[in-house]
């Protein structure tokens, strides 16, 4: 078949779906098994310097924030990274960790670009930046949960996307249109806050899912934190609940607060003080490593950080939290 | 009685409000095009759907989200869902309408969310395009809203992001993106422009209405490209009391954007 056009960006991970498939033949185990542990000891066992590594979802909502600022704490570098991402991946990146991007977005949103992000790519610390829109990348994890090799679609066609991603183009044998081929992409780490799960991992998220049900199943090992650790009879009484089933975990980490100072949709709601206090900081990067001083360093675990936010404050921000109405 | 003592933003916000049709599915972009939706829920498009694309479609905006993932872009929403299941939604044809922002545009309506200077050595690396590419791609109309200077309104991008006619008249079709769907409109702090896509248009992009206060020259001269003049240049409506009201006591009182 043609190939009408072949983007020139680094395939950071092949996409070896026959490789993924025997992963899970000979890696995963289907046996309840009890996967509680700690931040640390998730992030020794599983996280290693140049691995490809993604978190889900989103810096400042529903993220694996106790998990990132462990793995920061560990200082495993050269890291590979799937990026979408806000306050998490900015800490990586100010700690130095992160040498490669497969990037759709890192940015602070309502308070601007990153400078993280910035400082990182521009003195070229971070060797390379390969570019995919948000559908794109999510599409790249469905074809992995799908496990086909890649997926055709209608986006970054015509545009330089194509050109700084590893996509191709071709004509489509059954309507001749031209199709985005997007390579199935394979996680050798994910990182996924969620509400509640039990202690084999099977897992619940209230509210947006983003994409958490794709990249759990495009990753070889899976790190789960939990805002609530629950007996596996609540999973059974609400099993359609269920977005990521016990398999496809390998560690679940008791967090709670975990996506602070994000948010937790129904838990509790963003710590905008802490969120500036990082957007200010991370202007210089003497700002940034006082910052990581206070809030990851000079900390022991999550439980000395939640100490540090103090009681008084996290129940305000779960009275601030979204309510159901 | 019309308060004289706007800013530019706030005149763009209403005039991008006014954009938005009633009954129709929008993606909504962070930042600008976040207030302008709310705007336009409060005023002329009751029933507007806005749709976010980590998964929230058909909130209530009461408050201004921060993020698109926020609790606030599924408040008393009517789905949460995830990033495929909604950009799924636009490529299958159900998302009328796109609202973005960028870094820089060029004639043809294509933006730039990535990078300023060389992609590899750039001198400013950007966010990147989050889903503005996929609302460009597959949104039936897209509207960009954007700061009104020539380091942004450029001969060409440097990196072409999200398209919009991308090269010109059928470039679209040419390039695989789905038949039918286009840039409408750009919302400045100067003005509001459209496109000179009629049969045997150059498909570039046009001055359609000035805001009160500029003059044609003034737009010319803040845009870095050839923009088309028609003869006939309108001067849109400055913001009315309520729409500032809106502004600054319900939609942004925090001043984020305002």
């Amino acid at each position: 078949m043609e190939i009408i056009e072949s983007g020139i960006g680094e395939m950071i991970q092949p996409p070896d779906i026959e490789g993924f498939r025997e992963w899970n033949r000979t890696q995963k185990t289907r046996k309840l098994v009890d996967k509680r542990m700690s931040e640390q000891e998730a992030i020794s066992k599983f996280v290693y310097d140049g691995c490809y590594i993604g978190t889900e979802l989103y810096g400042t909502v529903r993220c694996p924030m106790s998990v990132s600022r462990e793995l920061v704490r560990q200082g495993k570098k050269d890291l590979r990274v799937c990026g979408q991402g806000v306050l998490e991946l900015d800490l990586w990146m100010a700690a130095g960790l992160v040498k490669k991007l497969d990037i759709t977005y890192i940015g602070l949103e309502v308070y601007g670009t990153s400078n993280a992000l910035r400082r990182a790519v521009e003195s070229g610390q971070i060797e390379k930046c390969v570019e995919w829109s948000n559908a794109s990348i999510s599409w790249r994890m469905k074809a992995t949960a799908m496990g086909v090799p890649f997926l055709p679609a209608r986006s970054m066609l015509g545009t330089d996307m194509i050109k700084y991603s590893s996509a191709k183009v071709i004509e489509d044998p059954f309507t001749g249109l031209k199709v985005c081929l997007l390579p199935a992409l394979i996680l050798d780490v994910a990182i996924i806050h969620v509400h509640r799960a039990d202690r084999y991992g099977n897992a619940q998220i209230e509210g947006i899912t983003g994409f958490g049900a794709e990249m759990a199943r495009a990753c070889k090992r899976l790190i789960i934190s939990t805002e609530e650790i629950v007996d596996t009879d609540e999973i059974r009484k609400y099993p359609d609940r269920t977005i990521i089933p016990y398999f496809l975990v390998d560690a679940v980490v008791h967090a709670p607060f975990g996506s602070h100072p994000g948010e937790m949709a129904y838990v509790y709601g963003r710590d905008e003080p802490v969120i500036r206090e990082w957007v200010e900081a991370s202007k210089t990067p003497e700002g940034a490593k006082a910052y990581l001083d206070k809030y990851v360093y000079g900390v022991g675990n999550h439980q000395e950080y939640m100490k540090l936010i103090g009681n008084e404050r996290l129940s305000q921000l779960a009275e601030e939290r979204e309510k159901r109405v | 009685m019309t308060d004289q003592t706007y800013s530019k933003t706030e005149l763009m916000i209403c005039v991008a409000a006014r954009l938005f049709e009633d009954g129709t599915t929008a993606f909504i972009g962070t930042g600008i095009p976040m207030l302008a939706a709310m705007l336009a829920t409060k005023t002329s498009a009751p029933n507007l759907v806005p749709v976010f694309e980590f998964g929230g479609l058909g909130a209530i905006l009461e408050d201004l989200p921060r993020a698109v993932g926020e609790a606030r872009t599924f408040h008393k929403g009517i789905l949460a869902a995830g990033i495929c299941e909604l950009m799924e939604t636009a490529q299958r044809g159900f998302i009328d309408y796109g609202f973005l922002g960028g870094a820089q545009i060029d004639p043809y309506g294509n933006l730039n969310t990535v990078t300023i200077g060389d992609h590899d050595h750039p001198k400013a690396r950007l966010p990147g395009s989050g889903g503005g590419n996929d609302v460009g791609s597959q949104c039936w109309r897209t509207v960009a809203i954007m700061q009104h200077d020539k380091r942004r309104f450029v001969p060409k991008v440097d990196f072409l992001t999200t398209p919009g006619y991308l090269s010109g008249p059928s470039a679209r079709e040419d390039a695989g993106l789905p038949i039918g769907t286009r840039p409408i409109n750009v919302v400045s702090t100067l003005a509001l422009m459209d496109y000179d896509d009629g049969l045997g248009g150059t498909y570039r992009i046009r001055l359609a209405a000035t805001h009160p206060g500029v003059t044609v020259q003034e737009v010319i001269d803040n845009t870095g490209f050839e923009l088309i003049i028609p003869e006939q240049v309108r001067v849109n409506d400055p913001p009315s009391e309520e729409e500032l009201r809106l502004l600054r006591e319900e939609i942004d009182p925090e001043r984020f954007y305002i």
